[in-house]
């Protein structure tokens, strides 16, 4: 049991000074890593995001309804020219910035407006859309998230634009803006029910 | 006037703090004396100029001064006083705010409670503390002006999000900062060794009491956290896996090992590398964690002030401030002497254990946490990473820390005889294994890992006692002699012990509830009963009650037990009308024995209402686990050799004393 380290020797102390510097080194090269990461994090711009199901067919789903509502959502009723598919909850504060802008699209009846409702209580939705208003044809219940983990969905709310062919043709990651909805939305809109 | 006056305090003290960054640590360079004497003057000048700003941002929320963005932004005249006061540190500039005070606190503690540190070690800490002030006050004067104005002033405010109107977050933040903070006084002291280029045991006795107060802080912060959301959210969970909490998390887990760490240094002088190495993450870790929450680089239900030039700024000077030191890390680590040798049986090799778990556990935080964004970076796709991936990785490594947790403070310094500490433990397992296989055959069916969970609080709180027991040799000889031992152990060997046992009260909290929770979402009518556990609730019925700032649907149940009258539960839907916002208010019946947990929702239109009915047992001991490891963290710090001018022991005494000389020993176990 000694007590001193210097013990061994020149040659192993040496030897050991040199896996120390390695060692040393190790947290600093980590957290130039993670730097890169980070810095790269914040060019990301949320709204751009690509998703990998952009032209590509909807996945295939069927949802029930909220309860007391008529209508579910399944991929059959994605018939229109054009429609959104809108992620939402009532526990997603982002979700009420944007829901004057899609109670508007739904008065000028702009476009058809199909909700998903995602891993939500059906209660506490319904309460929701009687409080601020109901901007949806169609709302589907997605109770476990199951439907969204197929859309790809990791933020709520999420919108998805879907044309005739049932096919994915953008999506918008985070609320629309009143920017997106007169600069890209509407345009896009209109340029595919032409 | 207030606003105006508190912009230029906070002016004069990034000046202040420049100085207190660059004089002194020259001075310590030169080792001149009124140079260094330059540190405590300017830590305590930034604290009261930055308590000033504070003040006056304070004023201007209470007086609600519309004029100011900030109190438009954030307050509303209906509000509570202690809302409007709350408020200053609810929203980003205010928190920042905060930060920086209790930033400048520190300073100014270090100053005023550090003056029997060497001078120059002294120096260097304030040096360093004030660079970091540096830091955040240009953060806050240049991309966070809190005294903003707004001209014409509106007549009202546009409120406060009322999930933050509550007491516990009114008070979650400042703790959760005193810990964040706290963590860059080891910080300071960690790189202000590295510049010194020494590390021993007397630095880790200094560094120690520090970091513990931040780990108390933090533990309070945090247990107050996920209280708020227990109760606030309405869904009965009080822990998300978010990448908020996990921001807190991640340090605290680090400070954790930290406190062990340290305790090796003081006692053996050993492991003195590593520890440095965790104080600097521990403190990085909270930098990271504003970071993640201030940038908005990570979707999160907290992310209330994302803002990529903000991103900008605290990635620069996370850069600075992390990369700085590990470079200064990687510099003069090799170099720090390893100190005492010691066998991998022993109190050091339990100790290294447990850094390597929770620093394990840390990085898979991290690494959860941070996934998403790997991801987004390398493959342009977004996922989140959720319960499952933690609760996964959690379990496989708490096991051994639980286990091993018992066994440690049991064990020799140096060389440990790990049959011996089992012999003594015997009765210890005999009866943990004992109330495994009661819960086994109780519970397998419900949750087998309910089994392992109770086998292991068994295991820690019976060895908790035990070590206590052989400390004192209950038993061994006679009462009056365990007494006189019980009376005459450091308060540090209590604390330790408390603390251990707030472990294993956490455990038993999360284990119960899990396993046996019930949960019921149904629609009642008045009249309506429902059995939830052994209670029957009567639904009396719902009406529409009016509040300061909202107006609230309140549900009344009548509880009865065996038709004998329990308790009257009235849960709330609270609508807000500034910002519009529904929030719910659960009523819960707490006892140690578990909680009655109701909500109520919007009605359906023909007089019923949804309501959610819990019970959870025992779960309020999730939170009295932490509250007895934040006591047991007091108790430790309000240990004789923590205290100002106590006569510091020569490490040399403890080293080698074995166990069997009695209250020396006892004394050098303290922790």
């Amino acid at each position: 049991m000694t007590d001193s380290a210097e013990q061994g020797g020149e040659t192993p102390a040496r030897r050991r000074g040199r896996t120390g510097l390695l060692f040393a080194l190790l947290p600093v090269a980590a957290f130039v890593v993670i730097g890169v990461f980070l810095f790269r994090g914040l060019s990301l711009d949320p709204s751009e995001i690509y998703s990998v199901l952009i032209d590509k067919p909807a996945p295939a789903f069927d949802l029930a309804p909220l309860p007391g509502k008529e209508h579910g959502l399944a991929t059959g009723d994605l018939t229109q020219p054009v429609q959104l598919v809108n992620v939402f909850a009532s526990w997603c504060v982002a979700c009420r910035v944007e829901h004057p802008l899609l109670m508007e699209l739904k008065r000028n009846g702009t476009v058809p407006i199909y909700g998903l409702n995602y891993k939500d209580q059906p209660q506490a939705a319904l309460n929701w859309l009687r409080n601020f208003g109901d901007p949806y044809d169609r709302i589907g219940s997605d109770l476990n998230g199951r439907v969204g983990i197929d859309f790809g969905v990791y933020g709520v709310p999420e919108t998805f634009i879907v044309n005739g062919e049932g096919v994915i043709v953008r999506k918008i990651t985070g609320p629309i803006t009143p920017q997106i909805l007169q600069k890209e939305l509407l345009p896009l809109i209109a340029e595919m029910q032409k | 006037m207030a606003p105006e006056l508190g912009q230029y305090a906070l002016v004069l003290a990034i000046l202040v703090a420049a100085v207190q960054a660059i004089v002194p640590q020259i001075g310590a360079y030169r080792r001149d004396a009124a140079w260094m004497g330059v540190a405590p003057v300017a830590a305590r000048a930034q604290f009261l100029l930055v308590l000033f700003a504070f003040g006056c941002l304070m004023t201007s929320f209470i007086a609600s001064d519309f004029s100011v963005v900030n109190v438009f932004e954030n307050s509303h005249s209906l509000k509570p006083l202690i809302y409007k006061i709350s408020g200053v540190w609810g929203n980003h500039e205010g928190s920042l705010l905060l930060w920086i005070l209790i930033l400048t606190l520190f300073g100014a503690a270090v100053a005023q409670f550090g003056q029997n540190l060497p001078p120059t070690l002294q120096a260097r800490v304030l040096s360093v503390q004030a660079m970091i002030g540096v830091g955040f006050l240009a953060f806050i004067l240049f991309t966070s002006n809190p005294f903003a104005r707004l001209d014409p002033a509106p007549f009202e405010g546009a409120g406060l999000n009322p999930l933050l109107q509550d007491p516990a977050l009114a008070i979650h933040p400042p703790f959760l900062y005193l810990g964040y903070v706290g963590l860059s006084v080891a910080f300071s002291f960690a790189v202000a060794a590295l510049i010194e280029g020494r590390v021993d045991p007397a630095w880790a006795r200094w560094v120690r009491p520090w970091t513990l107060a931040a780990w108390c802080c933090l533990t309070a912060g945090i247990a107050l956290g996920s209280y708020w959301a227990y109760y606030e959210l309405g869904w009965g969970g009080w822990w998300f896996w978010d990448p908020v909490e996990n921001a807190s998390f991640m340090p605290w887990l680090a400070a954790t090992a930290l406190l062990h760490s340290s305790i090796v240094v003081e006692k053996r002088d050993a492991l003195k590398s590593w520890t440095v190495l965790l104080a600097i993450l521990a403190f990085s870790l909270s930098l990271l964690g504003t970071f993640l929450v201030r940038s908005g680089v990570l979707n999160s239900v907290h992310a209330f002030a994302s803002d990529p030039a903000r991103g900008v700024f605290i990635l620069a000077f996370l850069v600075f401030v992390v990369g700085g030191s590990l470079t200064l890390y990687a510099i003069r680590a090799p170099s720090l002497k390893g100190g005492g040798l010691f066998r991998p049986i022993s109190r050091e090799g339990t100790l290294v254990l447990n850094n390597l778990l929770l620093s394990t556990a840390c990085f898979t935080v991290l690494l959860g946490t941070l996934y998403p964004l790997f991801l987004d970076a390398v493959a342009e796709e977004k996922v989140s990473v959720g319960p499952p991936y933690f609760n996964a990785v959690f379990v496989p490594l708490m096991t051994p820390l639980i286990a091993a947790l018992a066994i440690g403070p049991m064990l020799a310094w140096k060389r440990g005889d790990l049959a011996g500490v089992l012999g003594r433990l015997k009765v210890v397992a005999a009866l943990a294994v004992l109330v495994g296989l009661g819960m086994a055959w109780y519970a397998w069916n419900v949750m087998p890992l309910a089994v392992l969970g109770f086998a292991l609080v068994a295991w820690l709180a019976l060895g908790v006692f035990r070590e206590w027991a052989e400390r004192v040799r209950l038993f061994r000889w006679d009462i009056v002699d365990s007494w006189r031992r019980a009376t005459g152990l450091p308060r540090a060997s209590y604390g330790m012990s408390m603390a251990h046992l707030g472990v294993a009260l956490t455990v038993f909290g999360i284990t119960a509830s899990e396993a046996w929770q019930e949960e019921k979402q149904v629609i009642m009518r008045p009249g309506d009963v429902q059995t939830v556990s052994d209670f029957e609730l009567t639904f009396v019925g719902a009406e529409r009650l009016p509040g300061p700032n909202y107006s609230a649907l309140a549900g009344t149940f009548a509880v009865t037990r065996d038709g004998q009258p329990v308790t009257i539960l009235q849960p709330e839907a609270r609508t807000f009308t500034n910002p519009p916002m529904e929030t719910t208010e659960a009523a819960i019946r707490t006892t140690l024995a578990g909680d009655l947990y109701t909500v109520v929702g919007e009605g359906d239109g023909q007089g019923g209402y949804a309501v959610r009915l819990y019970y959870k047992p025992m779960v309020i001991w999730i939170w009295l686990g932490t509250l007895a490891m934040m006591i047991g963290g007091m108790i430790s710090l309000s240990d004789r050799r923590h205290r100002i001018g106590a006569p510091a022991r020569k490490p040399a005494e403890t080293a080698d004393t074995d166990r069997d000389s009695g209250a020396l020993a006892a004394a050098g176990a303290g922790d």
